[in-house]
């Protein structure tokens, strides 16, 4: 079963590896693995998703937490949540087949950005399946070129992480001195 | 006060309480050892950089305090490597500061450069890259903190040479560690400690599995607690063992691949196992398939990751085990289990021949031999024990009683062998007022022997005990039992152990003779300085029971022809 996460982790040079690491090292096979900015410059998101069952999933989740510069691990597998992935398609679009390829572009509601005499370039968003169908049925035209983002997710409604809520700071000292999160 | 980051970096590790680390200078951390002179920190030079890591780690064992490594850029660096790795394993709180070239040659495969922090990110527990003094305070502080706390282990810090040439204003206080995604303190909550009690009272026939989490959480006494309460039996792992006392008549003793047949029974047909800071390692499991299989199974460990790991549990209780023992004591009943206790008892006498030790002296030396009267020399007085990998380190934890936490040192998770020498090193350094006894094999002891020259350099008195069989003894063993004794690249052709010992300064002695044993070992004693003793034992003797590799726990391979003679000895 396909496991999405949504894990905050610091942003610092070699996060990145370490968490790819983690993966290769349990033998956990990432399926896909995004990472970008977050409201908070010290924070970075990663959207990652895993083929796993209920108990490795969990194991997931713990190991991400043993990685000193995690912050916040979600699994939002069961939770509703908004799921995207970003394709460019460049189809082969000659002077016939070219309204053929506009008119399947416009019902999975892509974009075109690019057009040349030879080709189109598609630029489509939406869950994973959607991309899937549009590139099915622009194979008989011939995809020259594809480039995906991979997922990233969001869960609907008011609910957000603590660690980029606004006003909270990652660093409130307690007892010991030593600084934690939320 | 402006400070240069070498000099931050000793008062640093001084303000940690560091007391001592073991290391080899080189390029790249010369400017560190150039400012050593200042610092009231005494400096082991080992031999090989793999040895200071294993000091360390030995350091931290005995002590319960953070051992620090420290090596240069590169081959220093990597050397580290098995060292750094052991400690992971068995969760042992080490810092290693290596030196690192230039911040602005690196990435350019300059001369003694290694991607160290690369190379060790899976087996530290975290670590560091220092490009500049001013992130070393902090750092380093991270670096100790990390290490100690929750599940202990090794932290690399690799500080490049400009990071330790520059100056920057030092300041203690204020270079506080900013660690947010880090929680080491988690503890369970109250409904789980309600279905672990619930589980308890129940239970007909419950055993505890205690593992090396006593020790690093310091939980002896509450174990002791728990057991007394309770009337609870204890089984140990190889890590466990000096957590309960041996002496103890609800000490099973050890479980798992070497483990005694009666403690392997008992496990299998427990209907409750309450591992206590323990990670059911294959080697005490054998096949999962049919592990334990009418048992309920409570698991307190302090690292989340670690539950339904290899062994699905039905309560996880994580948390420190002290704290965790603490809260569960008030409430733990005394069933009466006679029943049960007398049902192992069945088992334990059908199986407790020692077959080795009541063996009439017939000339032969076997290694049982030698340590059973290691043992009974050495018994109530405070001794640390430190072994090496293979055969003698499974007879060790048969036949050495351990009844102290720490009086036992060994690579337990990452076997490694060479660790035994260096790591008594380390132990005898953190504490120099016990009797420190090396017992290692004539193959383990010669990849790492060089440290003998460190232990004079040092005027350590350590006492080496080595079981000289001519083998590389567990291969051997297994190549006996699943490849149809193919002894191919086992038999060693040994150096005149008692010649090298003495080359080195060492007082050397060689035993042939059980009746020599005794006095061997008063005379190690007595003498004020180290001692090497190559005991010759028997060259093909085999270690039972044993579990085969994928075995089920209570499938053991026994002797061919049991002894039927009673025990003398306990």
């Amino acid at each position: 079963m396909l496991n999405t996460f949504v894990v905050y982790v610091e942003n610092k040079p070699g996060v990145l590896t370490r968490v790819a690491s983690l993966f290769r090292r349990r033998a956990f096979n990432i399926d896909s693995l995004t990472v970008g900015r977050t409201e908070k410059p010290e924070v970075s998101r990663m959207t990652i998703t895993v083929d796993a069952d209920q108990d490795q999933a969990r194991r997931i989740e713990a190991n991400l937490y043993k990685l000193v510069n995690v912050l916040l691990v979600e699994n939002i597998t069961a939770e509703p949540a908004i799921v995207r992935d970003l394709a460019m398609i460049k189809v082969a679009a000659t002077h016939e087949a070219r309204s053929h390829v506009l008119e399947l572009a416009g019902v999975f509601r892509g974009r075109v950005v690019d057009v040349a005499p030879e080709s189109l370039i598609i630029e489509i968003t939406g869950d994973e399946d959607k991309i899937d169908g549009l590139l099915e049925v622009l194979q008989p035209y011939g995809v020259l070129e594809m480039v995906r983002t991979g997922i990233v997710a969001m869960r609907r409604g008011s609910k957000c992480s603590s660690v980029v809520a606004p006003g909270n700071s990652l660093t409130s000292a307690d007892d010991d001195g030593v600084q934690y999160s939320v | 006060m402006m400070k240069t980051g070498a000099q931050i970096l000793w008062e640093c590790l001084e303000r940690e309480g560091v007391t001592h680390v073991f290391g080899y200078p080189g390029g790249a951390i010369l400017p560190a050892y150039d400012a050593l002179k200042h610092s009231k920190i005494h400096h082991v030079l080992v031999r090989h950089e793999q040895g200071a890591a294993h000091m360390a780690d030995g350091y931290a064992r005995a002590s319960g305090q953070v051992g620090v490594a420290v090596a240069t850029s590169g081959p220093g660096a990597t050397n580290l490597v098995t060292g750094i790795a052991t400690a992971m394993l068995d969760s042992s709180p080490i810092v290693c500061i290596t030196g690192q070239v230039g911040s602005k040659l690196i990435g350019s495969d300059a001369f003694q450069e290694v991607d160290i922090t690369g190379i060790t990110l899976p087996i530290t527990k975290h670590n560091y890259l220092v490009t500049h003094a001013g992130e070393l305070a902090r750092t380093l502080r991270e670096a100790f903190y990390v290490a100690r706390s929750g599940r202990p282990g090794p932290v690399l810090v690799d500080i490049t040479k400009d990071a330790q040439q520059s100056s920057c204003d030092f300041d203690w206080e204020s270079a506080k560690p900013q660690l947010p995604g880090y929680r080491p303190d988690l503890s369970p909550e109250p409904k789980e400690y309600e279905e672990a009690l619930k589980l308890i009272h129940n239970a007909k026939r419950p055993v505890i599995l205690l593992g090396h989490g006593a020790i690093v959480s310091g939980a002896m006494r509450e174990v002791h607690d728990l057991v007394e309460r309770s009337g609870i039996p204890v089984a140990l792992t190889l890590l466990g063992l000096g957590a309960f006392p041996a002496s103890h008549p609800l000490n099973l003793g050890m479980m798992g691949m070497h483990g005694e047949a009666w403690v392997n029974h008992t496990i299998q047909e427990a209907d409750l196992l309450i591992a206590l800071g323990m990670r059911f390692d294959d080697r005490v499991t054998g096949t999962l398939k049919t592990y334990a299989p009418n048992a309920k199974k409570i698991h307190v460990e302090i690292d989340p990751a670690e539950i339904n790991k290899n062994v699905k549990v039905d309560v996880a209780l994580v948390g420190d085990l002290r704290d965790v023992l603490r809260e569960l004591l008030p409430k733990i009943e005394c069933v009466d289990r006679q029943e049960w206790l007398d049902s192992i008892d069945r088992l334990k006498g059908d199986a407790a021949v020692r077959d080795i030790q009541n063996l009439p002296d017939s000339g032969h030396l076997y290694a049982a031999h030698v340590i059973n009267d290691l043992w009974r020399e050495t018994r109530g007085s405070d001794t640390t024990v430190v072994t090496d990998v293979g055969q003698h380190q499974m007879w060790e934890a048969q036949y050495y009683k351990h009844e102290e936490p720490r009086s036992l040192i060994t690579s337990g998770g990452l076997g490694t062998m060479g660790f035994a020498l260096p790591a008594a090193i380390g132990a005898k350094v953190a504490r120099p007022d016990s009797e420190v006894w090396v017992v290692v094999g004539d193959g383990g002891f010669q990849m790492t022997m060089a440290e003998l020259a460190t232990i004079v350099q040092e005027n350590l008195k350590v006492n080496i005990a080595i079981i000289n069989n001519g083998y590389l003894g567990m291969v051997r063993q297994w190549q006996e039992f699943f490849y149809e004794s193919n002894y191919q690249a086992t038999p060693l052709l040994n150096p005149d152990f008692q010649k090298v010992a003495e080359a080195y300064g060492i007082r050397g002695e060689t035993v042939t003779q059980r009746s020599q044993v005794v006095p061997a070992v008063q005379a190690a004693r007595r003498h004020q300085g180290p001692v090497l003793i190559n005991f010759q034992v028997e060259q093909e003797d085999t270690v039972y029971p044993m579990v085969a590799a994928g075995a089920a726990l209570h499938e053991m391979i026994r002797r061919p022809s049991p002894i039927v003679e009673t025990s003398a000895d306990e």
